[in-house]
């Protein structure tokens, strides 16, 4: 251990580490914080689990079949939507900040994506993609 | 010897960073404790009753003893769960809820980690707050709460999009990613005209993205009874109940950040300039917090394809739009924040 090989130098020389290692430090504690309340809870009170107490909650019926059953087609609909829609936003936000960089160029070469990602958005609205009655 | 070089070289940063983090979550923490006193109280007013009042003067230490009997329930795991991934959901949820803070300045400097991509880092976290509903949602194998899971996913990442736009109308007034930049950047009075409209879109999204009233169909307890929260409980629920008002509380400080000018004084009034910076970021954040609690008492649910469609027929064109226009009048008028 030299006095040279320190957290402080370490850091001084790592600008980008030494921004984000108290986010790492904040972690470590949020999860530490999380897990001491649930064991602490779990010790502090009375445990006494049986097997009607354990089922699964069905508003008194015994559960039938097994929850994860099939569901609507419209929520694999929703996420691609907004995978697509996010990537967008994604991609708007180096746009937005370096705009008077970039210029009117670089204003037109958005309007055109942005062009192109509205007709995609109006053949999903046409096809229904968007409803949910 | 070695001992006391460590001790200096790592020991004391070290513990001056814990310390900064100890200074944002013990606030947080009695914030949430007091924003669900709150809650009752001003409902209770909104509704000619009184709320809570036992529990010390005024009713002060509800929320504690709510929190005490909690913790000393008993913690249930059903037979049929996946008991890791029913562990992990609150515990992900809690740490997303409070790591978010480490980005936010409360005041000129009070910044845990001031770094350059705030507003992204924000964004991310705010989007993994998915995982931690679907998680339960799916762990649970109940009904209920695969349901309430499957519905409070396609709701966040709905409404995500419009707060997505809307973040990126502001960056291009203030040309930069980086919290402190967005509050101190100077904003002609015409371009905080302009950003009204997205301000309630904003404050309606995260309404949304919160998964409160009017938009709390996850937990629609009419007809689903609690949703991806129906197999929790003691402090697997607190867990998660933390998180949701730590949540509110932490959109509350982006709106906060994003629209009404942090820790300035509102309105730019530089006679206001010896109160704290910290006040009025607290003032402004309770401000939102009340609209919480009074769209609350006041709008009846929404039904689930009405809640679709605000989100993705109204909202998300409505916000693409403006962006554009956004940045033609910023163009036009030649006022785009210069890149440093």
């Amino acid at each position: 251990m030299t006095g040279s090989n320190t957290l402080d130098t370490f850091l001084a020389s790592n600008h980008f580490l030494a921004e984000y290692l108290p986010i790492l430090i904040f972690i470590g504690i949020a999860a530490g914080l999380a897990l001491v309340m649930l064991v602490g809870s779990y010790f502090s009170g009375k445990q006494r689990p049986d097997a009607n107490k354990l089922a699964p909650y069905e508003c008194g019926f015994d559960a039938f079949e097994d929850a994860r059953h099939k569901f609507d087609v419209r929520f694999y609909l929703v996420s691609i939507l907004f995978i697509i829609f996010d990537l967008e936003i994604a991609f708007l936000f180096p746009w937005a900040i370096t705009l008077s960089d970039i210029g009117l160029f670089g204003f037109w070469s958005m309007v055109v994506f942005l062009g192109i990602l509205t007709i995609g958005f109006i053949y999903e609205w046409k096809k229904g993609a968007l409803d949910w009655e | 010897m070695t001992l006391q070089i460590f001790l200096n070289d790592y020991g004391l940063p070290g513990a001056l960073i814990v310390l900064q983090i100890l200074a944002f979550v013990v606030p947080l923490l009695i914030g949430v404790a007091y924003l669900v006193y709150a809650e009752r109280k001003v409902m209770g007013a909104m509704q000619l009753r009184q709320g809570p009042m036992t529990v010390g003067a005024f009713g002060l230490l509800q929320t504690f003893a709510d929190a005490i009997k909690l913790f000393s329930k008993e913690i249930i795991i059903p037979s049929a769960a996946h008991r890791v991934v029913f562990i992990l959901a609150p515990v992900l949820t809690m740490l997303l809820s409070m790591i978010a803070w480490s980005v936010i300045p409360v005041n000129e400097g009070w910044v845990i980690a001031d770094i350059n991509v705030g507003i992204l880092y924000l964004f991310a976290i705010s989007s993994m707050g998915v995982y931690g509903v679907l998680m339960a949602g799916w762990a649970s194998n109940s009904k209920y709460a695969f349901l309430g899971g499957m519905r409070s996913a396609a709701q966040m990442v709905s409404y995500e999009v419009s707060m997505g736009l809307v973040i990126v109308c502001v960056l291009l007034c203030v040309g930069s990613l980086n919290l402190t930049e967005i509050v101190t950047a100077p904003r002609p009075w015409w371009v905080q005209v302009m950003l009204l409209p997205m301000f309630v879109v904003f404050v309606v999204s995260i309404l949304a993205e919160c998964n409160r009233a009017p938009f709390d169909l996850p937990e629609g307890e009419s007809e689903l009874s609690g949703g991806f929260l129906v197999e929790y409980s003691a402090a697997a629920f607190m867990l998660f109940f933390l998180a949701e008002y730590a949540n509110m509380i932490l959109m509350s400080a982006m709106a906060t950040i994003l629209f009404l000018g942090g820790w300035l004084p509102p309105f730019g009034i530089e006679a206001l300039d010896f109160v704290p910076g910290v006040i009025w970021f607290v003032l402004k954040v309770s401000f939102i917090l009340f609209v919480y609690i009074w769209v609350r008492a006041t709008l009846p649910r929404y039904r689930y394809d009405q809640l679709m469609r605000l989100g993705w027929k109204i909202f998300l064109p409505f916000t693409l739009i403006w962006v554009l226009v956004m940045a033609g009048t910023l163009m036009a008028t030649n006022s785009l924040p210069v890149v440093q």
